[in-house]
């Protein structure tokens, strides 16, 4: 047992940690001793809380925690890099589950009705809100998962008047609010599980409504929902670890949703909204100039071996295929052959922010030759060769030079300004915003069509021989 | 549709309209392709290979132009040729429309629709069909090779046991596309490459050839809209050739490219400058059939004048290359204009209908001027140069302004907050507060590349909702309280642990 202060200085300590640890991710150096501030902070955390006085049925905890660790070492272990984001979107799902249900453990704690009455309301406020995010973060994290995962069919589901729908629910939802805190002892149970079925259904419904292309703003936004879920969760119980960690962690997911939005070219707001997947549809089509050609993989190879600088653009095709490996051979390839080489990553490519650096590192590419958009759109010019390589919209020079473009000022990789543009393609099929990409049309422009990983192999082939 | 590629009948052309690979390439398109005896002789293509690619030789032009829908050609066709031509024929080739005036006629008369190739506009769209540029490129390469033929020593610098050898300077005149081909043929054969251009947005082309950019000290841009440099002033035309004259007694060899098209090309060397230059200097005057950039070239002609500088007024034309490149220009507009089975000239398009010199009789020249690109808005430029820090002291103003409407609202929020709320509640919002600034700032330093890391790293950290279950459990494993404290410790467990692991096992996989 320890004093309810050490405890205090102990989560103050663990807070500190948490910080130091995201802190760390500031550079590749740091990022490796931040993973080792967030375990001892969590540690740390545990044992505080463990040793508290409140704290009973310590055998049930420890069974919990042996089953939920070997289940997590599994998962990790297991987990393939290109199917992070599922990974990452099913844990923010058990956050939010987590909340859910210490909101409703919390309610039927008995403590919390001996609270007098001004702080006994505010308590259940925090009950209902913290339920209430738990619970949209749940199924929309679930949903999430399902469309990454392929279960679930990732072309949003719209229908009209639902942002009425959903704003009904909301307001409902606080009416039930209103209900539940005045309701005596636990008698507002009912309210509360109505109220989680409403925040079930508007978790699916803000999901739902949002397409594939825009996975990398959701489970961002699903990050940060967790947080903030967090954070309720730790104003319910008086913790104010759970309220730092919290917090801290609804930022990140807030920033990196800024990120990815100004990546994009979208409305911070329309996306926590849901549903902007729909900007995509409504901009007319621009009639496309030129023609498409194609090339075969020999040439594509001949061209490799001309050519003095080649940039590499890996977008989600390439972790569909998973292509990384050949990719790398390829590039050690052409390293040998005195030829300078780099891959560029714009910062929504992939499902997941940073979905493409995890996956060049995995393949051991290293990572002073892995540029992001700004570091490298000034070097294209005198670029000899880009290859695309299941990127779309990140290469779109429509985001530049055309205002009917649905994706008309994002931020792009300039890859046509490069002497030699070579997609690859399964086929001529638009990307996940929905528009037709006149990069295709250029006359610097040629297309491989089929498997990346296939397309790949074959060149390495014919660069070998 | 029946395509047909006469012989060339002038002795100085070497080229073909056509080679056994776009002979191919038309039979591809749905043409059949008819080509005279010996056509692509002078080009090294013989009728085999032309027969071997699938065309059909016919003997005679006569048959040529009598029977086929559609004919290529290079050169511009004699005025006995055209008296061969069938009406509505379909003519693609060279035809210098502004100093034909009588062919364009005859043409006209006798009912041909001809394509001049080199008056294809220079827009982006029609790249793939400029013969002139595809034509120019060859040009520019081969004026530094014969160039470097003649000047007999060395283009590279080389330290050797027998002593150093110091590398020939060129300095290329005009950089358009012969230009930047010549500077890059240069450059690399190991000179010291200049280039003068009177157009200043070339510069920057210039220097990604690798060579140096000569100025005048007057300021004067000589880019016009159509893409060729237009006349310049008597004060910049003589800061120029004091220019040029410095350059003539230090350089080897003098590249000159530039033309007017339907004009004499300028006179930019003149006599005295080459009376500076040293023995065994070369000029190569890649305008000498529009009369030459130097006043002593004659064209057609490499002589040497008595101060030993050789000047080159004919080059040799890399016909089977320069045909080949040709033809793929030819079979770019014939893509364009709907290949055989939707052929179709389109006087709405805008290369057919400029190009189209005679249409149905009538001479159709000079078109309609086209910009090269789309014209700088300078209107807009001037309005935005004139004023970024008034732009930015607004900006600055209405951020002051919406700033501290902001904190009035946050500030009266808070206020309303602590009037209401428990002490309990304001440390803990306190505490809240802070933490979402300091990951604000935390958060915005994290490298793009661990956006990932990050994401995992969070996941795991947020299970430190387990805390929460940890206080709710009892001893009592039949309340529903324990349950679901039990089900929450065990999904937030694997939270932290999964989290944890997974960052680890990513963030080992990153090497320099």
């Amino acid at each position: 047992m320890i004093a309810k202060e050490i405890q205090i200085a102990a989560y103050l300590f663990a807070g500190i940690l948490f910080i130091l640890s995201l802190g760390g991710l500031s550079s590749q150096e740091g990022a490796k001793r931040g993973v080792f501030y967030g375990i001892i902070g969590m540690i740390i955390a545990v044992l505080a809380t463990l040793l508290g006085q409140d704290v009973h049925g310590h055998v049930y905890i420890i069974t919990a925690v042996a089953i939920a660790s070997v289940i997590g070492v599994l998962l990790a272990r297991k987990v393939e890099m290109t199917s992070m984001p599922q990974l990452v979107a099913i844990l923010h799902s058990f956050v939010g589950l987590a909340a859910v249900l210490v909101g409703f453990g919390s309610y039927l704690d008995p403590k919390t009705h001996l609270l007098a009455s001004t702080e006994h309301t505010i308590h259940l406020v925090e009950v209902f809100i913290g339920v209430f995010i738990g619970a949209v973060t749940f199924t929309g994290s679930i949903i999430a998962w399902g469309k990454l995962e392929g279960k679930v069919r990732s072309k949003p589901l719209l229908y009209p008047g639902r942002h009425l729908v959903n704003g009904i629910l909301l307001l409902a939802s606080i009416v039930l609010g209103v209900m539940f805190t005045m309701a005596p002892g636990i008698e507002g149970m009912m309210y509360l599980y109505i109220m989680t079925a409403f925040a079930c259904f508007i978790g699916v419904m803000l999901v739902m409504a949002i397409g594939g292309a825009d996975m990398p703003v959701v489970v961002s936004m699903l990050n940060s929902y967790s947080g903030w879920a967090a954070s309720a969760a730790g104003f319910m119980l008086g913790n104010n670890l759970l309220i730092i960690t919290g917090a801290l962690v609804g930022s990140s997911g807030a920033i990196l949703s800024i990120i990815m939005c100004e990546a994009m070219n979208r409305s911070f707001i329309s996306v926590i909204l849901g549903g902007f997947g729909e900007v995509a549809s409504s901009g007319p089509a621009t009639a496309m100039v030129g023609e498409v050609t194609a090339m075969n993989h020999e040439e594509v190879s001949d061209l490799l071996k001309e050519a003095k600088s080649v940039v590499i653009v890996p977008g989600y095709g390439m972790a569909v295929a998973k292509a990384q490996y050949p990719i790398y051979d390829m590039v050690q390839t052409l390293r040998k052959a005195g030829k300078k080489v780099r891959f560029a990553i714009h910062p929504v490519a992939g499902r997941l922010p940073g979905h493409m650096n995890v996956l060049l590192a995995e393949a051991n590419v290293p990572y002073d030759i892995v540029l992001e958009m700004d570091e490298i759109n000034e070097d294209l010019p005198a670029t000899d060769v880009v290859m695309v390589i299941g990127a779309n919209d990140v290469v779109n020079p429509g985001a530049q030079d055309d205002p009917s473009s649905p994706i008309y000022g994002m931020p792009v990789i300039e890859a046509w300004k490069a002497e030699k543009v070579i997609v690859m393609k399964r086929s001529m099929s638009v990307g996940y915003a929905g528009v037709e990409n006149p990069l295709f049309y250029k006359s610097n422009t040629d297309m491989l069509y089929g498997d990346a990983k296939d397309s790949v192999e074959k060149i390495l082939g014919f660069l070998k021989a | 549709m029946k395509v047909g590629i006469p012989a060339e009948t002038s002795p100085n052309e070497l080229r073909v309209a056509a080679t056994p690979k776009t002979v191919k390439r038309l039979q591809k398109q749905g043409f059949e392709v008819y080509i005279q005896h010996n056509a692509g002789q002078k080009a090294n293509f013989s009728d085999k290979e032309f027969e071997e690619a699938g065309a059909k030789i016919v003997n005679t032009a006569a048959e040529i132009y009598g029977q086929s829908d559609i004919v290529l050609k290079v050169k511009e066709p004699a005025l006995e040729e055209v008296a061969l031509m069938k009406e509505g024929l379909v003519l693609l080739s060279y035809l210098w429309p502004a100093q034909n005036q009588p062919l364009l006629q005859k043409l006209a008369d006798q009912k041909v629709n001809a394509v001049a190739m080199d008056a294809i506009p220079r827009i982006s769209r029609a790249q793939k069909m400029d013969v002139l540029s595809s034509m120019a490129n060859i040009a520019g390469y081969r004026s530094v090779v014969e160039g470097a033929f003649y000047f007999g020593r060395f283009l590279n610098g080389q330290i050797t046991a027998a002593g150093k050898v110091e590398p020939a300077k060129v300095l290329v005149i005009g950089a358009g596309v012969a230009g930047l081909a010549a500077l890059g043929a240069a450059n690399s054969l190991g000179a010291i490459v200049r280039a003068f251009d009177t157009r200043k947005e070339v510069a920057e082309q210039i220097e990604s050839m690798g060579a140096e950019f000569l100025t005048v000290e007057i300021e004067e841009d000589g880019a016009t809209a159509s893409g060729y440099s237009k006349e310049m002033s008597p004060a910049f035309i003589a800061a120029e050739m004091a220019l040029f004259k410095a350059q003539a007694a230090e350089v080897d060899i003098i590249i000159t490219t530039a033309q007017i098209p339907g004009r004499p090309a300028p006179k930019l060397i003149l006599t005295e400058h080459v009376a500076v230059m040293k023995p065994g200097s070369v000029i190569v005057d890649l305008a000498a059939s529009s009369g030459g950039n130097c006043e002593l070239t004659k064209n057609g002609e490499v002589y040497t004048t008595p101060n030993g500088v050789t000047i080159i007024g004919k080059l040799s034309q890399l016909p089977a290359q320069a045909s080949q490149l040709y033809g793929n220009n030819l079979c770019h507009l014939l893509d364009d204009m709907g290949k055989a089975d939707k052929f179709k000239i389109d006087m709405e398009d805008a290369v057919v209908s400029r190009a189209m010199v005679t249409h149905n009789g009538k001479i159709n020249w000079p078109p309609a001027p086209l910009p090269v690109s789309p014209a700088k808005p300078k209107v807009a430029a001037t309005v935005e140069a004139e004023d970024p820090k008034v732009i930015a002291e607004r900006k600055n103003k209405q951020e002051t302004k919406s700033m501290i409407i902001k904190l009035g609202v946050i500030g009266l929020f808070l206020l309303v907050l602590g009037q209401f709320a428990p002490s309990d509640f304001m440390q803990h919002f306190t505490v809240f507060v802070l933490a979402v600034f300091v990951g604000w700032q935390v958060i915005w330093n994290v490298s793009h590349s661990l956006h990932t890391p990050l994401m995992a790293v969070t996941n795991a950290i947020s299970g430190i909702i387990i805390v929460g279950g940890l206080l709710l459990t009892t001893d009592d494993l039949s309340s529903p309280m324990t349950i679901l404290a039990f089900i929450a410790i065990l999904v937030a467990s694997i939270n932290i642990v999964g989290g944890f692991v997974v960052t680890h096992r990513m963030l080992k996989m990153f090497k320099k």
